[in-house]
């Protein structure tokens, strides 16, 4: 029996307490920067004897995933963690995970994407599986982090969803971050007091009764396996809520799919995912004290996207920027995209996209002051003249 | 001593693997492989991890599946890290007792692409972690389920449609890589080569790698009557030859020093490599237009050198006091 406690945790220390709790049969994991403290702590765990758990230190995050595949096939709790090239290069397996409707909870220490080389945070690894058929969530604090790797085990294994979950916190500004961290209390380790029971997979690799997975499907079917999937992964966004509303409900901490702050009569808006949304609510309230009448969404379930939530978040604003950790070269950042996409022809808000912090440049009250005004100008001009803004580049 | 069968005969009349139905060539010796692996260890549950591959396409086409044994496919190159998850996650599970407690064998196998080239690194990773499982690759000498691209296994001079014999370059330049020398490096308990020519032989060393407690290798020659041009009826005779030419020795290692020769008889006079050679459609531009005996010179220097390296560590192996 454990009771809550508040304590100075790191960001990753934070996933790796949560990851603990949460009891995994196996965890299948390869070091990289900024990641690397969960799993050194997750293996002094196994060590230790405080977990028991079969932790693989595979020689790569392609056969990390692989073994995640291989485990959660047999109907063990399945747990990995990694960022940036990692998820590069596991990224084959980390589609065929979710096709196979495997459960998985995986971490990413959201890092930026090489060349060049560079540790730091963005967006650019979590994008780049955005269409793999992973649930993803982003946390904005450590507390968030914490919280949301015990939703995600608990999401992944419920058999309305059978999905992996990838748990998004953006590397340095939250994984090397010391806040505080109220654990949960907890009486029955085993299940979380009910809220996470021993996984019960639909199928699995049984000798007693055999089946076959991961066929090859040919036209005639694969497209129809394909519809499966997606009605699936729409269809947990509702399960999600439940966990959420249920989480909330037993430990009094709410986490929305998506938050509105000062929302009500907000003229200008900007949407953000990830650590900048503290950042971004400072910002409002500096604002607000100023008399503009300013305000935040914070996207925190990015897939499945919540569509009808943003919709009733934005639909009073004049203007909303979307801010984007990432780009997709050639076209805009793929968090507006898809805004932009739920937004048009239903007569709301002027929608732009602002691409902000790319490989851990500082996002600053300062930051989104300039997108504030910028939007307070479109606003006033009744149109978008740059629809697609870089925020805080040098000489500009 | 654990007890082999001695006869085709005493092996299991019944299917425990692959059933019939399956989608594979006429006359591919593959369908045999997975069915004597089925006949080897009748008495234990088996879970198969499957690689991409012809074994693995022609197999499970859905929604059909040929397979008796749990059956799971990922991709091509993680075959091994793949069985290595299924293997952490059952003993987990029988540890916590949530599966019973059982003496369940991880078979894993891939074709030589997935075993020599693009998937060595995640076996390579599994065999140093020490996971349980038995790997099988089945080796055709070729990229066969994309249509006969060269591998690391193909030999030299073959013909494949990415080494084509042309007016310069005369197929394959390379020689075939010494696989299991690099899987014995690692220190394993038990490798092996096998061949479809002598299944008893197979059969045995399959039994005795499902005996190893850690992992054990069996690399299998597997002669393809598509890749290799020859007739259905002939994939066992091409691989007879293989291994009486000492072109494809039948050998084992034990704990990655021990090598033990298995067949040919180094007693019997040797049969000559062009035997090996000259009825294999991929090999026919060094018969035709005219003889190319310079090429067919080179292949049987390489098998002697081979061959010769190999009774060297054999010999060396029985002398040893430290085995």
């Amino acid at each position: 029996m454990a009771k809550a406690k508040t304590l100075g945790m790191m960001g990753d220390f934070a996933v790796a307490e949560a990851a603990k709790l949460c009891n995994p049969d196996v965890i299948a994991a390869y070091p990289i920067t900024p990641q690397t403290i969960i799993v050194e702590r997750l293996s002094e765990f196994v060590a230790d004897g405080e977990l028991e758990c079969e932790y693989i230190c595979v020689e790569s995050e392609h056969s990390a995933m692989s073994a995640c595949y291989g485990a959660s096939a047999t109907g063990a709790r399945v747990y990995t963690a990694t960022a940036s090239q990692g998820l590069a290069l596991m990224i084959e397996i980390v589609y065929i995970t979710a096709s196979a409707r495997f459960p998985v909870v995986m971490t990413i220490a959201n890092r930026a994407l090489s060349g060049p080389i560079n540790i730091h945070c963005d967006h650019s690894d979590a994008m780049l599986a955005r269409d793999s058929g992973w649930i993803q969530l982003f946390a904005e604090d450590c507390q968030e982090a914490y919280d949301s790797t015990i939703q995600a085990f608990r999401i992944a294994e419920d058999k309305r969803v059978s999905l992996p979950v990838m748990n998004c916190l953006d590397g340095f500004v939250l994984s090397h971050s010391i806040e505080p961290v109220t654990t949960l209390p907890i009486e029955d380790e085993e299940t979380l007091d009910g809220f996470l029971p021993i996984r019960d997979p639909l199928y699995k690799l049984d000798v007693d009764a055999p089946i076959a997975q991961g066929l090859l499907a040919l036209p005639e079917f694969y497209m129809e396996i394909k519809r499966g999937q997606q009605e699936a992964h729409l269809k947990s966004l509702s399960v999600i809520k439940e966990v959420i509303q249920d989480f909330g409900d037993r430990w009094g901490r709410y986490y929305p799919v998506v938050e509105p702050y000062q929302m009500d009569d907000a003229e200008v808006a900007v949407m953000t995912i990830g650590s900048s949304t503290g950042t971004g609510k400072a910002a409002v309230d500096e604002l607000r004290a100023e008399g503009k009448k300013v305000g935040l969404v914070k996207l925190r379930c990015y897939r499945p996207f919540p569509v009808k939530d943003i919709q009733a978040a934005l639909k009073k604003a004049g203007a909303v920027g979307v801010c984007d950790r990432a780009v997709s070269f050639g076209s805009t950042g793929p968090v507006y995209a898809d805004t932009a996409g739920a937004m048009v022809g239903r007569g709301g808000p002027l929608v732009k996209n602002f691409i902000i912090g790319l490989g851990g440049k500082d996002i600053t009250i300062d930051t989104f002051r300039t997108m504030y005004d910028n939007l307070y100008a479109d606003l006033a001009k009744g149109e978008i003249e740059e629809p697609v803004e870089w925020i805080g580049i040098r000489g500009e | 001593m654990a007890d082999y069968p001695t006869r085709l005969a005493d092996l299991p009349k019944e299917e425990r693997s692959v059933s019939s139905g399956h989608r594979l060539c006429t006359g591919c010796a593959a369908g045999t492989i997975a069915r004597l692996v089925g006949k080897a260890v009748p008495d234990k549950p088996l879970i198969w991890v499957n690689a991409t591959c012809c074994m693995e396409v022609a197999t499970t086409i859905y929604p059909f599946a040929a397979w008796h044994i749990p059956w799971l496919h990922n991709a091509f190159e993680n075959t091994a890290a793949t069985a290595s998850g299924v293997r952490a996650g059952l003993d987990m599970l029988m540890k916590k007792g949530r599966v019973p407690e059982r003496d369940i064998e991880v078979i894993a196998i891939g074709g030589d692409g997935g075993t020599y080239d693009i998937g060595i690194q995640a076996i390579s990773g599994a065999i140093e972690r020490g996971h349980d499982f038995v790997y099988i690759c089945y080796d055709n000498e070729a990229y066969m389920n994309t249509g006969i691209q060269r591998s690391g296994a193909t030999m030299h001079a073959a013909w494949t449609t990415t080494s084509p014999a042309g007016e310069v370059v005369l197929g394959k330049k390379e020689f075939k890589k010494p696989l299991l020398r690099i899987v014995a490096a690692h220190g394993l308990e038990y490798c092996a080569t096998a061949s479809v020519s002598h299944p008893l032989d197979f059969v045995r060393k399959v039994k005795r790698a499902v005996d190893v407690k850690g992992p054990a290798f069996v690399h299998v020659i597997q002669p393809c009557l598509r890749g290799w041009r020859f007739d259905t009826s002939e994939s066992f005779q091409v691989a007879r030859l293989a291994v009486e030419s000492r072109f494809f020795p039948l050998y084992e290692v034990y704990h990655g020093y021990k090598y033990v020769l298995n067949y040919p008889n180094p007693a019997l006079s040797k049969v000559p490599i062009e035997d090996y050679l000259k009825n294999q459609g991929r090999l026919r531009h060094l018969f035709r237009p005219e003889k190319n005996q310079e090429i067919i010179n080179i292949i049987q220097e390489h098998v002697d050198l081979e061959w010769e390296k190999l009774l060297e560590l054999a010999e060396f192996s029985e002398k040893s006091a430290i085995y």
